[in-house]
């Protein structure tokens, strides 16, 4: 099924003509103070529905929301203030566990940061399948947003079907890295080891099986009057409000704005392979799912052409020659004695990455996931901040809760694809 | 390209491949209406605040400690290379923006502080400012002129001090509910 490409104009000039982002706070809806037999709810922040710890305030007139504030903070953790105290080398953990739903593509967005402060040449092998991972963590998180929105709103098979293919899918995490989740298979410089032998033949197994998963979602879908009931013209997000909250990625694309950063500022390889941009025009709970599931089979075919090139690279390097920011490989340790000064180092001071400030921002499947690193010339940094794509998504909670019922509020909640620990870091 | 127009402008840096426009702090809200609708950068996309207490200061390694807090001044490199660039003040405040155009463009406003000195909200320009600005307010302690909504947004609404800053001390906090509280 073809995507209908909408665009609108990008229009920034008067973000509140015609806008339905509340005033004066643009994250709180207030109830109207003439109304009466209002109640207040606690919605959270321990609650089945709000993906973690998210807390809505939510004024309730019977069924009707007339105001609605999210609480954020329960998951904070401060994962920015520690990695000051981690050398570069060991703050490679971390930014995985900010976004633990699309992990690698954070992990990837801190490397790429620290590269370009660097100024590292990565091997383009290790480009290659930073993007096949990436790809494929892109459909491991569209799968749990799936599975857990439409289990939300009343469709529960659809949770077991989309944690099948996501076990599948962490699968493939595991063979390559030993771990299901939090790889750190990203590295300074390239990844942390070679591509294990049998990764093709299982990952075009599961690029094989995918696109006919998602047509089953579909299928479960697609024509199911209580999900189109639930779903279609609920929460509304009009492209300009989309913009002026800061909207990123698919929440972005489902508001009819023609914006992905693999296609307009390509980084890893992404200009030299074929996918679509998959664009809808309604901005509502519905069209938000449509972007999600169509990026799911642009995705495998993104993975498929990765696999493809990563095929004739065999026997290439899969890190840089860099020793003082690359460790050496194990068996040199055994022979070398510079080898084993340079392993000293890196493990224990850190390499030392240049002064300087920069910005690195990609395509998560969540949005533009930033992230600013500061040096000061040491072996740790100065100051860390990622953005995040889910804290500026629930920026457009109350903006999208106009004339919704307390059930709809899950809905457009769960659509907006939030993950606590990116919101809160 | 020229940033030449913009009201307030310092200077214009490039490091990186990325502009960097260094604004006074008093025009700010006027540097970024500028920007807007002159230069289409309509989406911010965060707002970056930087402690730079003890930037430059020899023994200093990413964290600059204090009596209060637990020693992990002593740093575990041996020290620059070559000492850093100074900074113009304590904090700065990086705003990250982007033209969504079929010609797109990166820039970062910095507007420099000193501790206490307050800068204007930019809601009315890009009103996604909200909680970025609450953030940091919360994590640094940078008070926003005109935000209708400036409490905390990640730690508890009574907590004290701003963690983020290089003088909050680590694990010098108390522990909540432990036998010493």
């Amino acid at each position: 099924m073809a995507a209908v490409v909408h665009r609108v104009p990008f229009v920034g000039r008067a973000p509140y003509a015609g806008s339905r982002i509340p005033q004066p706070v643009p994250t709180i809806l207030k109830r109207d103070p003439k109304l009466e037999d209002v109640l207040t709810v606690n919605f959270g922040p321990n609650h089945p529905s709000t993906h973690g710890v998210l807390r809505l305030i939510v004024d309730l007139h019977g069924e009707h929301v007339v105001g609605v504030e999210a609480v954020i903070g329960y998951l904070h953790t401060g994962f920015e203030k520690t990695m000051e105290q981690k050398t570069w080398w060991k703050g490679v953990t971390y930014p995985a566990r900010v976004d633990y739903v699309s992990f690698q593509y954070n992990e990837l967005v801190y490397v790429l940061a620290v590269e370009k402060l660097l100024q590292l040449e990565v091997p383009r092998k290790a480009t290659w399948m930073r993007m096949a991972l990436g790809e494929l963590v892109r459909i491991h998180s569209h799968l749990v947003y799936l599975g857990t929105s439409a289990l939300e709103i009343g469709a529960i098979s659809m949770f077991w079907y989309c944690f099948r293919e996501r076990d599948l899918a962490l699968d493939l995490f595991e063979l390559v890295a030993g771990t299901r989740m939090h790889t750190r298979y990203f590295q300074v410089g390239g990844l942390a080891e070679d591509i294990p032998v049998g990764f093709y033949d299982e990952a075009r197994r599961f690029c094989e099986r995918m696109p006919k998963a998602v047509d089953e979602y579909e299928a479960i879908l697609n024509s199911n009057k209580i999900w189109l009931e639930r779903t279609v013209g609920v929460g509304v997000l009009s492209g300009e409000d989309a913009i002026a909250l800061g909207q990123t990625g698919p929440n972005l694309r489902a508001s009819g704005v023609d914006w992905d950063l693999r296609r307009r500022e390509p980084y890893l390889a992404y200009a030299e392979v074929d996918f679509d941009v998959p664009i809808y025009a309604g901005g509502d709970v519905y069209d938000r799912y449509k972007v999600r599931v169509d990026e799911m089979r642009e995705s495998v075919r993104i993975i498929e052409q990765c696999i493809d090139r990563l095929e004739e690279m065999q026997g290439e390097p899969w890190i840089a020659d860099d020793r003082k920011v690359v460790l050496p490989p194990r068996e040199e340790l055994h022979t070398s004695m510079e080898s084993l000064i340079h392993h000293f180092k890196i493990v224990t001071e850190g390499f030392r990455v240049p002064e300087g400030e920069v910005y690195v921002g990609i395509e998560s499947p969540r949005g533009e996931s930033g992230c600013t690193l500061v040096s000061d010339g040491t072996a740790k940094p100065w100051r860390v901040k990622f953005r995040a794509p889910s804290f500026a998504a629930l920026h457009a909670t109350a903006a999208c809760c106009h004339d919704v019922a307390v059930a709809d509020l899950i809905a457009v909640v769960g659509s907006l694809d939030a993950v606590m620990g990116d919101v809160d870091r | 390209m020229g940033y030449e127009g913009v009201p307030g402008l310092v200077e214009t840096r490039e490091a990186f491949g990325e502009t960097t426009l260094v604004v006074d702090p008093a025009r700010l809200e006027e540097a970024c209406l500028h920007l807007r609708d002159e230069e289409g950068f309509n989406l911010l996309l965060d707002i970056v605040a930087t402690d730079y207490l003890g930037w430059g200061q020899d023994g200093v390694a990413g964290y600059f400690g204090t009596a209060g807090g637990r020693d992990l001044n002593l740093p575990s490199t041996q020290g620059y290379s070559r000492t850093p660039e100074p900074k113009l003040a304590r904090f700065s405040l990086g705003y990250l923006l982007i033209r969504l155009a079929d010609e797109s463009a990166r820039v970062r406003v910095h507007v420099w502080l000193d501790e206490g000195e307050a800068v204007a909200t930019v809601i009315p320009v890009w009103p996604t400012a909200d909680w970025y600005e609450r953030e940091c307010f919360d994590m640094m302690g940078i008070p926003f002129d005109g935000h209708p909504n400036l409490v905390r947004i990640l730690m508890d609404d009574d907590w004290e001090g701003h963690p983020l800053r290089k003088d909050y001390p680590i694990g010098g906090e108390p522990v909540r509910f432990s036998e010493a509280e």
